[in-house]
């Protein structure tokens, strides 16, 4: 148990074995950790972040599903707004029409009726100035009383 | 190795003996034979046990951790880097606990220094009789394996790390700022004397209770080892109680052995942070 140059050969002896790990051992070891720490915590960020955005695409989707209803409703809202004024034009022009029918129909009649009673009269008028003229032709120049044989069918 | 060649202080004395390399009274180098012709051999010569182990224990640890440090992977690490892994990370923690300054060296100072004193110390495991019984066969007259039970060895770790307190002291707090923490403190520059005196021995104790404090534990465990293996050589029932004490302070001993060298590095972290603190 002499202190002797051992001493000093084991304090060189701890210098280098210290140099060595420092230099040798330390650096890749810690490196290797350090790296594999940053890996698992950006994994783990990664994971995070998806699931953030797996939350915000369904938000979305069902943002765009209700979206697409709301258009639907309106668009249906707006067919049944469109087709209900289609049949009230087709209704009002049908009655328009049928009414312009009715007119010409009535017009037409009248028509009809003017001209059978225009006729009727030029043939009652021939009817009487016929029988006047039996009657007459003895008594009655019928060239002599033209002017009041006339008179009379203007009057009917 | 039995009891009919040796008595039991004789025994003692041979397991407390290093392989000593010196000059021999006559001038020539050799190994010490005996206890006497090591001590006349002086400071100059070198025990080539406590060398040999040291540093074949040391060149074990940096070559395992060397290995795994030239593969070290990213990846999921197998069961060796898993096991370095875990080893460096209970050494960067500690410092990072205990070291508040930024110096690169620190970290693989502690790693080194708990590993290599947990083998050193690890030897005691060993039954005392196993490598110098081996030794003794080949010719070689001592052998102790336990190199933390050199004070040599201990002294030659604490007087490195000394030596690094010293350094860093100076190198932050310049010349001055060290000289003066140790003359203008706790009294004073009326008292410098005192200071003087007491800083002094706190720096001074450092590194001696550091080495004294790792010796002491080893080697009185190593003492209580060789002491129950005398029992070995006194009857069946001696042997037998021997063995069973053997293996419970065996046992205990794994406790001591880890404790020590985790101590030895915690007060090393420690020491470095005073050095590198500036209080004023």
């Amino acid at each position: 148990m002499n202190i002797n140059l051992t001493l000093i050969g084991q304090t060189i002896t701890f210098a280098i074995f210290v140099w060595f790990c420092m230099k040798f051992i330390w650096p890749p070891i810690v490196l290797a950790l350090e790296t594999r720490r940053k890996q698992v915590a950006d994994g783990l960020a990664a994971g995070d972040r998806g699931r953030h955005e797996l939350e915000l695409a369904a938000k979305r989707a069902t943002e765009s599903l209700h979206e697409a209803k709301m258009k639907a409703a309106e668009i249906i809202a707006h067919a049944e707004k469109r087709s209900a004024q289609i049949v009230d034009e087709a209704k009002n022009a049908a009655k328009i029409e049928g009414e312009h029918m009715l007119a010409a129909a009535r017009a037409e009649m009248e028509q009809d009726v003017f001209r059978a009673r225009e006729q009727l009269r030029g043939r009652v008028a021939e009817l009487v100035v016929a029988g006047a003229e039996k009657v007459l032709r003895r008594e009655v120049d019928a060239s002599a009383h033209a002017d009041l044989l006339e008179a009379i069918k203007n009057e009917f | 190795m039995s009891a009919e060649a040796h008595t039991s202080t004789e025994y003692i004395k041979h397991h407390l003996e290093h392989l000593t390399y010196g000059q021999m009274p006559d001038g020539t180098w050799s190994i010490a034979q005996n206890a006497e012709q090591a001590k006349e051999m002086g400071f100059m010569s070198i025990n080539l046990d406590t060398m040999g182990f040291s540093i074949v224990l040391g060149a074990l640890f940096l070559y395992l951790f060397h290995l795994v440090a030239k593969r070290a992977t990213v990846s999921v690490p197998g069961g060796m880097q898993n096991f370095v892994e875990w080893v460096v990370e209970f050494a960067d923690n500690s410092v990072r606990g205990s070291f508040t300054g930024r110096n690169p060296m620190v970290a693989p100072l502690a790693l080194t220094l708990f590993v290599w004193i947990f083998l050193m110390n690890a030897m005691d495991l060993l039954p005392v009789d196993w490598l110098p019984g081996l030794a003794v066969a080949m010719g070689v007259p001592f052998m102790k394996v336990v190199p933390t039970t050199d004070p040599n060895a201990t002294f030659g770790m604490s007087i490195g790390v000394f030596l690094m307190v010293l350094y860093y002291s100076i190198k932050i707090k310049g010349i001055g700022g060290f000289v003066g923490e140790l003359t203008l403190q706790p009294f004073g520059k009326w008292g410098m004397p005192a200071n003087f005196l007491l800083e002094g021995v706190n720096l001074i104790a450092k590194p001696v209770s550091l080495a004294l404090r790792l010796f002491g534990n080893m080697y009185a465990g190593e003492m209580i080892f060789i002491l129950i293996a005398i029992m070995f050589s006194g009857g069946a029932v001696l042997a037998l109680t021997g063995g069973v004490l053997q293996w419970a302070w065996a046992v205990f001993h794994i406790l001591i052995i880890t404790l020590q060298a985790f101590i030895f590095m915690t007060l090393t972290i420690v020491y470095l942070d005073m050095a590198h603190q500036e209080h004023h």
